[in-house]
């Protein structure tokens, strides 16, 4: 049997904004078809962990490898191109193009291909996200739900090996929320590799296999999520608990 | 009879108006550049026109499409390693750059080209016309005029038909995220400068037929570009046709009361368009 590949591999990441330690000496890897939680309470660093990822910032110290290849200091659209995609916490569509022409964008560019090769992809995925019905709509236009899972769909548009989602779930109704994580999970069955930042526990905890707590920029914990929830450190810092 | 005369040639003269405009409305909505050396580059495109007129004794119009690449990688270059060095969320140092460009732009032609005007041998195209029954008009000015049309016809098929419209509109949306969708800003903004002077040299030989030029006109050319975009409404490609038609008209009937009010009656519609829709007559929804 041959091991697992590993996807995303950080060892001893840390990074500072002036003498704020944003991310302290992270290290961790995500094997191929994993799907990997991190929570943390609000500002333990987990936005910037997907930024050291996705190379929109560029860690300090340490080392970032991707599928085998040191991205450190790896701008963020070739880490794009080799595969790496990424949904915002607040969404960020191109507001003055069709919801169609963001994806085509998004995967024309992201893959390195000619709109004409990734037309039928893009449609394909407006319809895993039920985005079909407001493709020729301005995403300027979209509500709040249709604004993440556009999110979603154009990171996914990019033909992620590796997909970031960063509190997708966060706003939306319990409804709203559930067909969300039916595409996640229909996503993660495929193989796609995730690493999805969440506060809406119960949604992540349905699709994540491993969980990662993050907290003052430090990893705190990772294993399997009854595991990591039962953990005392984990219910005092990131729930506030006594226990 | 005599206005609609005067009507007809102020519509017309818009076109070349909308041309000095379009390369400087393409590069703003981009990359929210205020080229202040834009009317510079628009007389540096002519004179190298001439020069090729000169060299090799072609007609304007395919010195223009020789000269044409030559530019475009001009345009290129200049936004590669000079303007992407300074552009950022401060406004002043691209407007401190192109300032300094557009200076140094009038003295090296100056030092190259002299003072002198000069002008674009067109030949008998130059005078002639077609007769309309109620006006007659210049082919000259017909021809301006259908150029910029076609300019931007066909700068409205980049921006919604292809790959690159769509990542030009995607980096002037957002170039953080637009980098994380695998594209290059800094390269997609380099492809919009070039194509700017693909047009700034369409502008420059209209100009160099017309008109006498020297290297001193420049910074009057930017003026009516600017109005012609602001009037238009900023980032509005069309909306910039009929600022420069605005300002052509205006021109026109005020030169048609008195010949010393031609450039003040251009000035004085454009400040009254500003009065009534501060944002320009076709803004876009998204700013």
């Amino acid at each position: 049997m041959t091991p697992p590949v590993t996807v995303l591999d950080l060892a001893n990441v840390s990074k500072s904004f002036g003498a704020l330690k944003v991310t302290d000496d992270v290290s961790f890897s995500v094997p191929k078809g994993q799907a990997l939680g991190i929570i943390g309470p609000n500002g333990a660093g987990k936005s910037t962990l997907f930024n050291l990822i996705t190379g929109n910032i560029l860690a300090d110290t340490g080392r970032v490898t991707f599928l085998d290849q040191d991205v450190t200091r790896t701008p963020a659209m070739t880490r794009v191109r080799m595969g790496v995609g990424r949904s915002f916490q607040i969404p960020q569509p191109f507001e003055g193009l069709t919801v169609f022409e963001n994806l085509l964008t998004a995967a024309a560019f992201g893959q390195a291909k000619r709109e004409a090769e990734v037309e039928a992809e893009c449609a394909q995925i407006l319809a895993d996200t039920e985005l079909l019905r407001r493709a020729n709509d301005l995403a300027g236009s979209l509500s709040l739900l249709d604004r993440k899972r556009l999110e979603m769909a154009r990171a996914m548009a990019t033909g992620p090996e590796l997909l970031l989602l960063d509190e997708i779930a966060g706003g939306l109704t319990e409804g709203e929320c559930q067909a969300l994580v039916a595409t996640i999970q229909a996503l993660h069955a495929k193989g796609t590799t995730i690493i999805w930042i969440e506060h809406v526990l119960h949604a992540l905890t349905s699709v994540v296999e491993r969980l990662l707590v993050l907290d003052f920029g430090k990893v705190i914990g990772i294993g399997a999520p009854d595991q990591i929830m039962a953990s005392r450190e984990v219910r005092e810092i990131y729930l506030g608990l006594e226990v | 009879m005599i206005w609609l005369d005067t009507i007809v040639q102020g519509l017309l003269l818009g076109g070349l108006y909308a041309l000095f405009a379009a390369g400087l409305s393409l590069v703003f909505g981009i990359m929210r550049l205020v080229n202040l050396a834009h009317g510079d580059l628009i007389v540096l495109a002519a004179f190298i026109v001439l020069v090729v007129v000169e060299a090799t004794g072609l007609n304007p119009f395919l010195s223009a499409l020789i000269a044409a690449p030559a530019l475009f990688a001009f345009g290129w270059a200049l936004q590669w390693f000079v303007f992407n060095r300074v552009l950022g969320k401060d406004i002043l140092p691209p407007l401190l750059v192109t300032f300094g460009l557009s200076i140094a732009l009038q003295n090296g032609m100056l030092e190259v080209f002299s003072a002198d005007s000069q002008r674009i041998p067109a030949g008998p195209l130059e005078s002639a016309s077609v007769d309309l029954g109620a006006v007659t008009v210049g082919i000259m000015p017909l021809l301006t005029f259908a150029s910029a049309v076609a300019v931007i016809f066909a700068l409205n098929q980049i921006f919604y038909r292809t790959a690159l419209g769509r990542a030009f509109r995607a980096t002037s949306d957002d170039p953080v995220t637009a980098s994380l969708m695998g594209i290059n800003p800094r390269s997609v903004f380099a492809m919009a400068t070039g194509l700017a002077m693909v047009i700034v040299t369409i502008a420059a030989l209209y100009l160099g037929m017309r008109s006498n030029f020297d290297p001193s006109i420049g910074p009057a050319r930017l003026i009516f570009a600017f109005e012609a975009v602001i009037i238009g409404g900023l980032g509005s490609l069309w909306g910039t046709l009929v600022g420069g038609a605005i300002i052509g008209v205006a021109q026109t009937v005020g030169a048609q009361i008195n010949p010393e009010w031609q450039i003040l009656a251009g000035h004085l519609a454009f400040l009254a368009v500003l009065l009534v829709r501060p944002r320009g007559l076709f803004p876009r929804a998204v700013d």
